[in-house]
């Protein structure tokens, strides 16, 4: 009666699955401290980078300057022109991917289910065209553009369109399918709507979320994009940051941590928005 | 014999019928025109400008001469940089995106460290290029954090053999860093659809911890793991913005080649060089997401 | 039985039903009791079923017999032998899943011969084998088929099979059929006691469905909050309910008012039987008696105090939902071919047969 003593459990309960456990738990401390250094590392040496001042000293001065946007125009007129560009093309392109994508996808469910093959394979395909590829192809293309519509950063925006193509598309279908869409429009035929009103009172409302996601990750993918820009000619945040650099790396590389901030509270805010949906009760076993 | 009964007055409704379906249907059409008319300017058009591009000479005459010029030592020499350094970091990136992925299921569902992971995946991931070659030069660049706190507290000089940040060995080192993260993002969906019940089933029947990964984890997963470190593999090849900002010297690998086709074309007469290069890119991603997707149909069968 | 006679002496000559003992069980999940001091036995080669409403710690005796959860307490004996701490893959026990539970990079073949191939037999009678257990089964015509070629109860009849072709100790059903379309699921239940009985190894069989439960056991054992309320042949669970738990929670009853009267309680004007007379309140209390409609007869009568208030027709019988004074309402299952003097409206006399009554 060794075990007596010990108070609590006996020794033999100390059983397997929870010694599996503990080294489970262990194995993943390591996996994730490793990796997380790993990761962490150059966010942190950024940090530092940035805070760095004369002497040795912290400095936050390139953060100060970051965040006045009438000094940073004055002194940095690049790095502006390219954040104003961005925003723009942000704005731009959610819009032309909803417009364009949103009915489209929907009116292919209701009335064309033949197409569906067609408009995803099409929507997926800029996946296997690389953006150094589409550029190379483009070139021609924004000659025109240029000719009648200018040669503003702006007109990027149809590009960026096709580059967010699959994940807009992917995010978009996921929404459609887990919904009944053909039934949720007989419905509301039956009760007398119009198509018009089909798609934008019955199947809208049900599939924002998914919208919400297509327009977050076309966010963060505009904000990331550098190929088109830089070798169209043509000015975004990620160009000015590669210019700043030359000249400015502390600057460039504040610049460089507060877009991916930006963009991890954007798909922070998207997992929360998804996750508002995955609210379905799980089946208890008893 | 209902049929027979029907027939007679079936051609006149059926003419009727088919004119109106096809009116109905040309109405239908109408509302994807915008779509198609897009995607033909900014799709359609460009890759067939590089397919026809890539056959075509500096006169406007078909010619092989572009294609024929891929052989060339540099060229060839910038293919196989591209196709090793996709490998090495699509493979890293799906061993240790593996093991991530891996304690991310294992750990409480909807807990915080899975969400905030995903979430910094899908930024590392996808938000790429210049912003993380800034982050590694001011890591372990040469007035970066790291370089600098090892020379200063171990007399290390990471860079004794010369500074490798701006050649390959740097270029694997961030490709890595997004890599790992997609690779987090591609392989949770085939992890999530690992059942509980085939562990519980194999023990019930004998199998220790290690017989279940070898003879069901194992051979279940090994498709979405093939097929994610392709996908990897597809990433990685196309990737442009992180070598164009880390690499001042050289083009070692082909995005950058043609980025020097593309800036020096007038003045070496050589305009369809590039496009060559990038079908030639084409062909190759093409081919590794074909296979991708087979692997991916597969998949969805086992764990879908 | 006799076209299966010389399959299930092969079957039997290799298999023995051992006793099963589960000892004072408890297992706590954060605030839930899952178990509670559970004690059961099993006889050699005997089925029991366990059931119980969701919740009620079923599964959870079922997987620590299984070996896939740990007890706080209590002991687990297998043929008089202590396994509590026995790891899963060392107990010998077949385990068929609720679902999914199949190896979908397998074929049917293939699953079933996963047992073996890790006690590594050799091909020849692992093929064999598995061969003869998806006879067994009844799907031998689909053995090259992978589990998303197959039916959700071909699949359950895979799983069943590879379970067996251990030649387990112990066969545990955890819902095996819970997942499936109605039809299938008497179909396969009727089979699975069949298959049962012809290997003789000791089942235990956990369920939420009273029906299927009391059709394939030889005992059922009614579990809440985990432990047993009742344990016994399927016809004492039904007909002579231990609690108001086990009354209420096996097939449908009638909650009627009632008064005690000296062991027994009268209801609607009849005197019946108490099932437990020595725990029932003192003489004249107001009570609540359970009352099943197959104990409720009803006739027409144009005298009668009753009116039928809606018939639903389940076939052989029917189910007439009559309204007596004081809102009171009481569901009579009755012959179908009765339902011509029934009709809705009709005004009906009420009496009840006096058989054992459990009150609320």
């Amino acid at each position: 009666m060794a075990g007596l003593a010990t108070g609590g459990l006996p020794p033999r309960r100390q059983g397997l699955m929870r010694r599996r456990a503990r080294r489970q738990r262990a194995f993943r401390w390591v996996v994730v401290t490793v990796l997380g250094v790993f990761f962490l590392l150059p966010l942190l040496a950024m940090l530092e980078f940035t805070t760095r001042g004369a002497g040795g000293r912290l400095s936050f001065d390139t953060w100060r300057l970051l965040f006045d946007w009438g000094r940073l125009r004055a002194t940095y007129p690049d790095l502006s022109v390219g954040i104003t560009d961005s925003a723009g093309l942000v704005v731009l392109t959610v819009l032309l991917m909803l417009v364009l994508l949103v009915p489209t996808v929907i009116w292919v469910r209701l009335r064309l289910p033949r197409l569906r093959r067609v408009v995803e394979f099409i929507c997926l395909l800029p996946l296997t065209i690389p953006a150094i590829v589409l550029v190379v192809g483009l070139a021609p293309v924004y000659a025109w553009v240029t000719y009648f519509l200018g040669g503003s950063s702006l007109t990027l925006t149809f590009a960026y369109t096709i580059l967010v193509l699959p994940y807009a598309y992917r995010a978009i279908d996921a929404g459609l399918s887990s919904i009944d869409v053909r039934t949720l429009a007989e419905a509301a035929r039956g009760l007398g709507a119009g198509w018009g009103t089909v798609m934008w009172r019955v199947v809208l409302p049900n599939i924002r979320s998914a919208v919400m996601s297509a327009a977050f990750l076309t966010v963060a993918l505009v904000l990331g994009e550098f190929t088109i820009a830089s070798l169209l000619n043509r000015s975004n945040l990620q160009v000015a940051i590669n210019l700043l650099g030359k000249s400015s790396a502390g600057m460039s590389v504040a610049v460089s941590l507060a877009a991916l901030v930006l963009a991890f509270v954007l798909l922070m805010l998207l997992s929360l928005v998804g996750g508002r949906r995955r609210g379905i009760p799980k089946e208890n076993n008893s | 014999m209902a049929a027979v009964v029907t027939r007679p007055a079936e051609p006149a409704s059926d003419n009727r019928g088919r004119l109106s379906r096809v009116l109905t249907r040309g109405r239908s059409l109408l509302g994807v025109v915008p779509f198609f008319a897009f995607v033909a300017v900014f799709l359609a058009v460009p890759t067939l400008e590089v397919t026809i591009g890539a056959f075509t000479g500096d006169d406007g005459q078909p010619t092989l001469s572009n294609v024929g010029a891929l052989m060339n030592g540099y060229i060839v020499d910038a293919f196989i940089s591209s196709i090793l350094l996709s490998a090495v970091t699509a493979v890293l990136g799906a061993v240790f995106g593996a093991l991530l992925a891996y304690v991310l299921v294992t750990a409480k569902e909807g807990g915080l460290l899975r969400r905030v992971v995903t979430a910094a995946s899908g930024v590392l991931a996808q938000f790429g290029g210049v912003t993380l070659a800034f982050a590694f030069m001011a890591t372990i660049g040469l007035p970066g954090f790291v370089t600098l706190f090892l020379r200063d507290n171990f007399g290390i000089n990471i860079y004794s053999g010369g500074v490798w940040l701006y050649e390959m060995p740097g270029l694997v080192l961030v490709y890595t860093y997004f890599q790992i993260p997609l690779m987090v993002i591609v392989f949770l969906p085939a992890l999530d659809g690992v059942r509980p019940q085939w562990r519980e089933a194999t023990e019930s029947l004998g199998g220790s911890t290690w017989q279940y990964w070898r003879r069901v984890a194992g051979p279940l997963l090994a498709p979405a793991f093939l097929g994610s470190t392709l996908l990897l593999f597809a990433n990685a090849f196309s990737a442009y913005a992180t070598a164009a900002a880390l690499v001042s010297q050289g083009s070692p690998i082909v995005p950058l080649q043609i980025r020097s086709a593309l800036t020096s074309e007038v003045v070496l007469g050589q305009q369809n060089l590039g496009k060559a290069m990038a079908l030639g890119m084409v062909v190759v991603v093409a081919v590794v997401m074909w296979l991708y997707a087979l692997l991916q149909r597969r998949t969805a069968k086992w764990l879908g | 039985m006799t076209g299966s006679i010389e399959m299930a002496a092969t079957a039997r000559g290799d298999q023995r039903g051992v006793a099963v003992r589960l000892d004072g069980l408890r297992r706590r999940f954060g605030a839930v009791q899952a178990l509670d001091g559970l004690d059961l036995d099993l006889a050699p080669g005997e089925l029991v079923a366990l059931l119980g409403p969701s919740g009620c710690g079923k599964t959870t005796a079922l997987r620590v017999l299984a070996g896939l959860e740990e007890t706080d307490s209590g002991r687990v004996l297998v043929d008089g032998r202590d396994i509590t701490t026995t790891p899963a893959n060392r107990r010998d026990m077949g385990m068929v899943f609720q679902a999914y539970s199949l190896f979908p990079h397998l074929t049917a073949q293939e699953n079933v011969e996963f047992g073996l191939r890790l006690r590594k037999r050799a091909a020849g009678e692992r093929r064999r084998r598995a061969a003869e257990m998806l006879e067994l089964v009844g799907i031998g015509a689909h053995a090259g088929r992978y589990p998303h070629q197959l039916s959700g109860g071909q699949q359950q009849r895979v799983a069943l099979a590879r379970a067996l072709a251990i030649e387990p100790q112990v066969l545990l059903l955890d819902e095996p059929l819970s997942a499936l379309d109605a039809k299938v699921r008497v179909q396969l239940r009727d089979e699975i006691r069949r298959i049962q009985v012809e290997v003789g190894t000791t089942t235990l069989f956990v369920t939420h469905d009273q029906e299927e439960a009391l059709a394939v056991a030889d005992r059922v054992g009614v579990m809440r909050d985990g432990r047993l309320e009742q344990v016994g042949p399927p016809a004492d669970i039904y007909l002579r309910p231990a609690t108001p738990f086990v009354a209420d929670f096996v097939g449908l009853s009638n909650r009627l008012p009632g008064r005690v009267v000296t062991g027994a309680v009268e209801v609607l004007g009849s005197r019946l039987p108490l099932v437990d007379p020595v725990g029932a309140p003192k003489d004249a209390a107001d009570v609540t008696a359970l009352v099943r409609p197959e104990a409720v007869d009803v006739a027409a009568d144009p005298d009668g105090t009753g009116r039928v208030l809606a018939v639903s027709f389940l076939g052989p019988t029917s189910r007439v939902t009559v309204e007596l004074p004081d809102d009171v309402l009481v569901v009579a299952q009755v012959a179908s071919a009765r339902l011509a003097e029934l009709a809705s409206g009709t005004a009906v006399r009420v009496e009840l047969h006096p058989v054992p009554t459990a009150l609320a």
